[in-house]
């Protein structure tokens, strides 16, 4: 019977923690994936602490942050503070993913500390809400066009890679190849590897729909491009490997020297948004993102740091 | 002393009579909120693009152009969901006519042909097909039934025909156990008053069992549909998702469940595009009352007969 009690009180207290976790949900206004019991205390400490943690030096900061968004850059985020918490014992940095659309919705309305995004924000949300928020752009990421390997072409031209994604050319006999059906393979419109390319490599046309096949992870992309005769897409340099072809953009080939250099165009800046000036634990994180120590981290896990770009961007 | 023993056995009482009772009430309530709760949130989210928004429920509904990027000054945004629900629609009919007949057909051999067999093998096998996880089905489907219909049907692999396999395959256990279920639940004496007649085995199942047994089957048909509009993840991968109508079983297309697992992270709440999503998994949510109802309509007609 004391089991039965423990067990009903156990429940009870489950239950309890499972509502409260609903209400704060329902009033804030949060994701589904902010939920648990566990999530929303977490920000709610972490607000706190970030205030209180002000006047500390670089070394042995304590408070903790989330850093919600971009499932892109949330390797680059997760080693980062893997690494900074190491030699911070005190400190506590949380990664999620979820998107930049959340990222940035979440950092907007104070749910997270850091908001990774893909895209600048006036490219997500309303006008007033981006312009209080404070961008870092704490690396850049270079995309290449990528075909299947029997496609015979190398290089394609701006006006090439436009008529084929607005549908304009069908066939790879048209952009100098063999005689084989063009197949898109796309990101959904919400991308920010999309938006990225569009603006970049498309200068904005408007992509045909009802004819590419849409996939949302550069892991299945690469295998649909691998796989299927005659198939073109985009992916972050970090995932183009031996099984698929890059191609050559305006006969530049997409390496790191070129993206530096400002020749090959096809690049984004990764950005961490905060919602005012960072204080505390969340500007030290963000100073150790961008410092020369972490960048063979980032080298090492394909984005190319700041520093080492010869050309920039404002928008 | 009396009053003590009083108090112990008063104390016994409750912990086993009432603290069992509060705790199942508790539960039972909590769950109805719950279920409140989810409503209405979806319903206002929802809604939101209609209320907030001010798009009609009608360009939502009919219209075939979805451009919720399109800047302002092109027409703006364009939220018709039209395609979306036809590739809903579309696939998991496909996957209903394909999955139907066999599931039906395996219900009836496992509990009237073979029951022995049925109980040995056929069962387990199901529950294990309950138990896999979607998104193997999905890579399952990807790795194999996609280059597959590549290289002997043709077209992309990525297909309505793949998606609808997919699903078949995912929905068979549902529609089998239930409807073995019915079967199973027919009394004895229909059996031995058909056989009494004279009718064959074969005879007996064709025009006694089946027909008993047609409420606990459409039951069964109805769940797996439901179960097939709201399946997301193994759909996805080899659908293809293209914004289109599809012309042909081999052209690719996509469906509500998955331009709703690809945009929403990459939209922010409250704008137009993610209210756009909300309002489709309001209309999910809609399709799945409708099939409950369906349901019940479906039990009652079986009872009163």
């Amino acid at each position: 019977m004391k089991k039965l009690m423990k067990s009903v009180i156990l429940s009870l207290a489950l239950t309890m923690s499972l509502s409260t976790a609903l209400v704060g949900c329902g009033s804030n206004n949060e994701t589904a994936a902010d939920s648990s019991a566990s999530g929303s205390t977490q920000v709610e400490s972490s607000a706190s602490s970030s205030t209180e943690a002000a006047p500390s030096s670089t070394a042995g900061v304590s408070g903790s942050a989330t850093a919600v968004g971009s499932s892109a850059l949330q390797p680059l985020a997760e080693k980062a503070a893997q690494i900074f918490m190491e030699t911070n014992k005190e400190a506590n940095i949380q990664v999620q993913g979820g998107g930049s659309g959340t990222g940035l919705k979440q950092v907007s309305e104070g749910g997270a500390d850091i908001g990774n995004s893909d895209v600048y924000a006036a490219e997500k949300l309303p006008e007033d809400q981006a312009k209080a928020l404070v961008d870092h752009k704490v690396c850049v990421v270079g995309f290449a066009t990528v075909v299947n390997p029997k496609v015979k072409v190398d290089n394609l031209t701006k006006q090439q890679l436009i008529d084929i994604f607005t549908g304009k050319i069908t066939n790879w006999k048209d952009a100098g190849g063999d005689d084989m059906k063009i197949v898109i393979v796309n990101r959904p419109s919400s991308s920010g590897t999309r938006a990225t390319f569009k603006k970049y490599a498309l200068d904005g046309a408007e992509e045909a729909e009802g004819m590419a096949l849409t996939e949302d992870q550069s892991g299945t992309v690469k295998k649909a491009i691998a796989d299927t005769d005659g198939a073109i897409s985009y992916l972050a340099l970090s995932y183009v490997d031996s099984t698929v072809k890059a191609l050559k953009y305006e006969g530049i080939e997409p390496k790191v020297e070129n993206i530096t250099s400002g020749s090959y165009p096809i690049w984004a800046y990764e950005h961490m948004y905060t919602k005012g000036e960072p204080t505390g634990v969340v500007k030290a994180f963000l100073d150790f993102m961008t410092s020369d120590e972490f960048k063979p981290t980032i080298t090492e896990l394909g984005y190319i740091p700041n520093s080492e770009m010869k050309v920039s961007r404002d928008n | 002393m009396l009053k003590n023993k009083n108090m112990k056995s008063r104390y016994y009482y409750f912990k086993h009579e009432y603290s069992g009772k509060f705790a199942v009430t508790f539960f039972g309530m909590f769950l109805i909120i719950l279920t409140l709760c989810l409503v209405v949130f979806i319903a206002t989210k929802g809604l939101a693009t209609f209320f907030n928004n001010h798009f009609s429920p009608i360009e939502f509904l009919f219209s075939t152009v979805w451009k919720p990027d399109r800047a302002p000054a092109n027409g703006g945004p364009a939220i018709g969901a039209l395609i979306f629900i036809t590739g809903s629609v579309l696939v998991s009919m496909l996957a209903l006519l394909m999955s139907t007949p066999f599931s039906v057909a395996v219900a009836i051999f496992m509990t009237e042909i073979s029951p022995k067999l049925g109980k040995k093998l056929l069962q387990p096998a199901i529950e294990v097909f309950v138990g896999i996880p979607s998104v193997v089905y999905g890579w399952v489907g990807l790795s194999v039934l996609v280059p597959f219909i590549r290289q002997n049907l043709g077209g992309l692999g990525f297909s309505l025909l793949a998606g609808s396999l997919v699903l078949c395959i995912m929905i068979f256990p549902t529609i089998a156990s239930v409807s073995a279920d019915a079967i199973r639940a027919i009394p004895r004496d229909y059996y031995e008053a058909s056989l009494a007649l004279g009718a064959t085995r074969w005879q007996t199942i064709r025009r006694v069992i089946i027909p008993s047994a047609t409420p606990g089957i459409l039951t069964g048909i109805v769940l797996g549909l439901a179960r097939a509009f709201g399946e997301a993840l193994a759909v996805q991968m080899v659908l293809g998702n293209t914004i289109r109508i599809p012309r042909s079983p081999l052209d690719s297309t996509i469906n509500m469940t998955s331009i709703i697992t690809m945009d929403m992270g990459n939209t922010a709440m409250g704008t137009v595009w993610n209210n756009a999503l909300w309002s489709m998994a309001l209309l999910l949510l809609i399709m799945s009352f409708l099939f409950i109802v369906l349901i019940h309509r479906i039990g009652n007609k079986g009872g009163s007969k």
